[in-house]
């Protein structure tokens, strides 16, 4: 088996990945980076994000103002310190992606135009129309394509991290379109796979989006933490759960029910005057309970309530948010400049991920994660909505750096080890290609998987159905063993491909039905029924979940706290 | 729901099987709002777990799942499959090697974008300590819809150039290269338009306009060709007069 050898891996080419690479780069011309992914980077989920990324650009906003909306916005489950280098770093990021091209929209003056978001107290998110993550994406992909010493291998799938004497020492990876599988070796390993949002039935996440790099580290023996929180966007399109940004709100949309009425203004949902530019879990919380209360609408594709842009005008509509007037006209036959959007809430972002501190570094030493793939607690129990590109960002740069110089003090790890593992992992991957035997469909373990964690983990949970996830989903580890595959070529091979992807999935689903269920109490995005109030005597921790053959294993961490101590969260 | 059934003919090919490409035929039942994509999708998940094809984002925004649908250069993810007919014909993008079934290899697509240098040029950088550069809604109009690509190669597809001179850089790579020569913040015209100039490159177009209808995000690379074109002989033509253009 061929070894490649490199300084330090990337995992995944969103913006997390990307800006880690070019960090590095920029940090030491001589380094050698790999940037493995599984697609083309240009492909990155980053590139379905909409409606903008925050950093404190007008004089009448304050770094203060940025950092208490989040850790007012986490539910107080945020590590203060983590938040305020975010907060210092925000617009340095942000600058930095404008010197590299990014279109970002601009005021009449020239300088950087920024619009309203949920749960913040000012206009601080910077926005390129509502095509940001795109924008980001590529300005970043292009700019890394300046560096020669980025070696990209494109649309290789990452199957395992290799360890050897307690440090990461590199990845197996399958060249997808020889199908040949590879040991890619390096002094450190950065996760930036993103989220796991495909492990539901109802997401904006593409199809990609099946929590690689937390499986990878979880299965590596490092804990996941704080998986019980799942953000629900208030606003996905009913069916195929496309994203329609929370700017369309920001530039002024209402939500309505059945009846036309804006609740979130009629009735007290905890948003107090911010209304529709409330955090995303109460906003979400509050369209489930119109439903409930008979006040929805009904479709072909279950119950939902209406996002009123009529009032905005044509003009503001196109100048200002013309990718949801194509995503809403393609999608649901619908002109947002005449007619109300149907929306219903969404599985978006999970907050929980690879544990991971200020340095983007897990306890296994040369390992590291950032973006949606990391928990660095930025985002708590809930994260606010244009947070996440810009943590990317901020957190994809340190930890490329601390990376480096952690690769920089190790020493390159034993050839023949990194063989053996790899020929194991090799027969491993040979035994599931085209593997007949076996009766499990893999699209009905899947289904079944998603059914599982939206009756468990939905927006409300509680005891009984928690429990239920988390049998039904060790009951589809079981079954899983015993998937039966058709495709047995090397070239290209999707479902092999997918198997994987859903073995992923499978841990991420188990991990936050696991650590959902010891969490009696309501913060931030985890609402139990049966334990409707934050309880700061006994949960202010982060929970850990470590993989164990025996299942999940749970475990706390303290929460970092600074200048704010807990206080009631209302709006 | 009114369900319908619809035959799919799919091209297929496996490198470790087959000499050629052969097709295979799905009858399945489709659903109104499908598009072309979920059809894909649902015989993947329950009739072929074989067929090989790419896709993410289902929302017309990563530029994965660009196909041949009856004959025609197609975002199957935006693809209203109730236009068609009771038969549809899905095969791989036109004018680039298959790697397997639906799954083109575009390594010299990478390798034009990578050429036209999309990345901001100056002779100086900015300091981060200095901020933003300013630059006015009218500036950004300048380039906003040429840089609005996604690289679904669907132009590519189309472009009639593009299968005859593979040198030709095509209209994806060009629009990006000439998406920078227009931002205000760039000063790498000269640079670009020598790889404009070079062998088999923007003078190949044939004014075809092919690339801009099929363009879903509505990009108009035909438009960014032929501007181009006009910018790399001004820019020839100030060289002989002048001994040096911008930073290279």
């Amino acid at each position: 088996m061929e070894v490649r050898r490199h300084d330090v891996i990337i995992v995944g080419g969103g913006a997390a990945g990307l800006r880690a690479a070019v960090a590095i780069a920029d940090a030491d011309p001589s380094a050698d980076v790999a940037l493995v992914s599984k697609v083309y980077p240009m492909r990155s989920h980053t590139v379905s994000a909409e409606g903008g990324a925050a950093a404190v650009a007008r004089p009448d906003d304050s770094l203060e103002d940025h950092a208490f909306d989040t850790v007012k916005g986490s539910d107080f489950l945020g590590d203060q310190d983590v938040i305020q280098y975010f907060v210092e770093q925000a617009a340095r990021e942000l600058i930095l992606l404008e010197h590299w091209g990014c279109p970002w929209s601009r005021n009449e003056d020239g300088t950087v135009a920024t619009r309203a978001f949920g749960g913040m107290t000012t206009k601080r998110t910077w926005f390129a129309r509502d095509k940001v993550g795109f924008h980001m994406l590529h300005t970043l992909f292009q700019h890394s394509m300046r560096y020669a010493q980025i070696r990209r291998y494109d649309e290789y799938f990452v199957t395992k991290l290799l360890v050897d004497g307690g440090a990461v020492r590199g990845v197996t990876a399958l060249d997808v379109r020889s199908g040949e599988l590879f040991v890619i070796a390096a002094r450190a390993v950065i996760l930036c796979t993103g989220g796991g949002g495909r492990a539901f039935p109802f997401t904006t996440n593409g199809n990609i989006k099946t929590g690689d790099g937390m499986a990878l580290a979880y299965r590596a023996g490092v804990p996941l933490k704080d998986m019980e929180f799942v953000q629900y966007h208030p606003t996905g399109l009913p069916r195929t759960g496309i994203l329609i940004t929370e700017a369309a709100r920001g530039e002024g949309g209402y939500v309505r029910n059945a009846d036309g009425e804006r609740f979130l203004v009629e009735r007290d949902y905890g948003v107090g005057t911010k209304a529709e530019l409330g955090p995303r879990d109460m906003i979400s919380r509050a369209i489930v309970q119109e439903i409930e209360a008979g006040r929805g609408l009904k479709g072909t594709y279950g119950e939902y309530v209406h996002l009123d842009l009529t009032h905005l005008g044509e003009a503001h509509i196109e100048a200002k948010l013309p990718f949801v007037r194509e995503l809403a006209r393609t999608y649901v036959g619908v002109d947002p400049v005449h007619e109300m959007i149907p929306i219903r809430p969404v599985v978006h972002y999970m907050m929980g991920g690879v544990d991971v501190d200020i340095d983007g570094a897990t306890d296994l030493p040369g390992l590291y994660a950032a973006g949606e793939t990391a928990s660095i607690s930025m985002n708590g129990a809930n994260r606010l909505g244009s947070n996440s590109l810009t943590e990317c960002l901020v957190f994809g740069a340190r930890s490329g750096e601390k990376a480096l110089e952690f690769a920089r003090g190790s020493s390159d790890a034993s050839e023949d080890v990194l063989r053996q593992q790899g020929a194991e992992e090799g027969a491993r991957i040979d035994a599931l290609r085209g593997k007949r035997k076996g009766g499990e469909k893999m699209a009905v373990i899947r289904e079944q998987m998603a059914a599982a964690l939206e009756r468990g983990c939905g927006v409300y949970r509680e005891e009984s159905s928690l429990e239920e996830a988390c049998r039904a989903l060790a009951q589809l580890r079981g079954r899983y063993a015993d998937l039966g595959l058709e495709d047995a070529s090397r070239v290209f091979n999707t479902e092999l491909v997918a198997a994987l992807e859903l073995g992923n999935m499978l841990d991420v689903a188990e991990a936050v039905a696991n650590s959902a269920l010891p969490r009696k109490e309501s913060r931030g995005a985890h609402t139990r029924k049966d334990y409707p109030h934050r309880d700061d005597q006994n949960f202010l921790y982060h929970t850990l979940c470590s993989f164990d053959p025996g299942g999940p294993r749970i475990g706390k961490k303290p929460v970092t706290l600074g200048r704010w101590e807990p206080q009631e969260r209302k709006y | 729901m009114g369900e319908q059934k619809k035959t799919f003919v799919v091209t297929r090919f496996d490198p470790d099987r087959d000499d050629a490409p052969t097709t295979r035929e799905y009858e399945i039942a489709v659903q109104p709002d499908w598009k072309t994509l979920d059809a894909l999708n649902f015989i993947k998940d329950h009739v072929d777990g074989t067929l090989a094809y790419r896709w993410s984002c289902r929302m017309a925004v990563c530029g994965s799942c660009g196909m041949m649908v009856n004959g025609e250069p197609r975002l199957t993810c935006k693809d209203v499959l109730s236009q068609y007919g009771d038969t549809v014909h899905i095969a791989p993008l036109a004018n680039f090697p298959v790697v397997r079934d639906l799954v083109i290899e575009f390594d010299g697509f990478m390798e034009k974008f990578e050429r036209v240098k999309p990345w901001i040029l100056r002779a100086k950088e900015k300091a981060v300590e200095e901020g933003t550069h300013r630059q006015s809604p009218e500036q950004l109009a300048d380039f906003q819809h040429f840089s609005m690509c996604i690289n679904c190669m669907l132009c590519y597809a189309a472009c009639p150039v593009v299968s005859n001179e593979p040198a030709f850089l095509g209209p994806a790579a060009i629009a990006l290269g000439h998406r920078y020569n227009l931002d205000s913040r760039d000063e790498g015209n000269g640079a670009r338009n020598q790889v404009f100039r070079g062998d088999g490159t923007v003078f190949s177009c044939s004014y075809a306009n092919e690339c801009s209808e099929v363009c879903p995000k509505k990009v108009d690379p035909a438009a960014a060709v032929n501007q181009a074109k006009i910018g790399a002989l001004l820019d020839w033509a100030k060289g002989l007069v002048l001994p040096r253009g911008g930073p290279e």
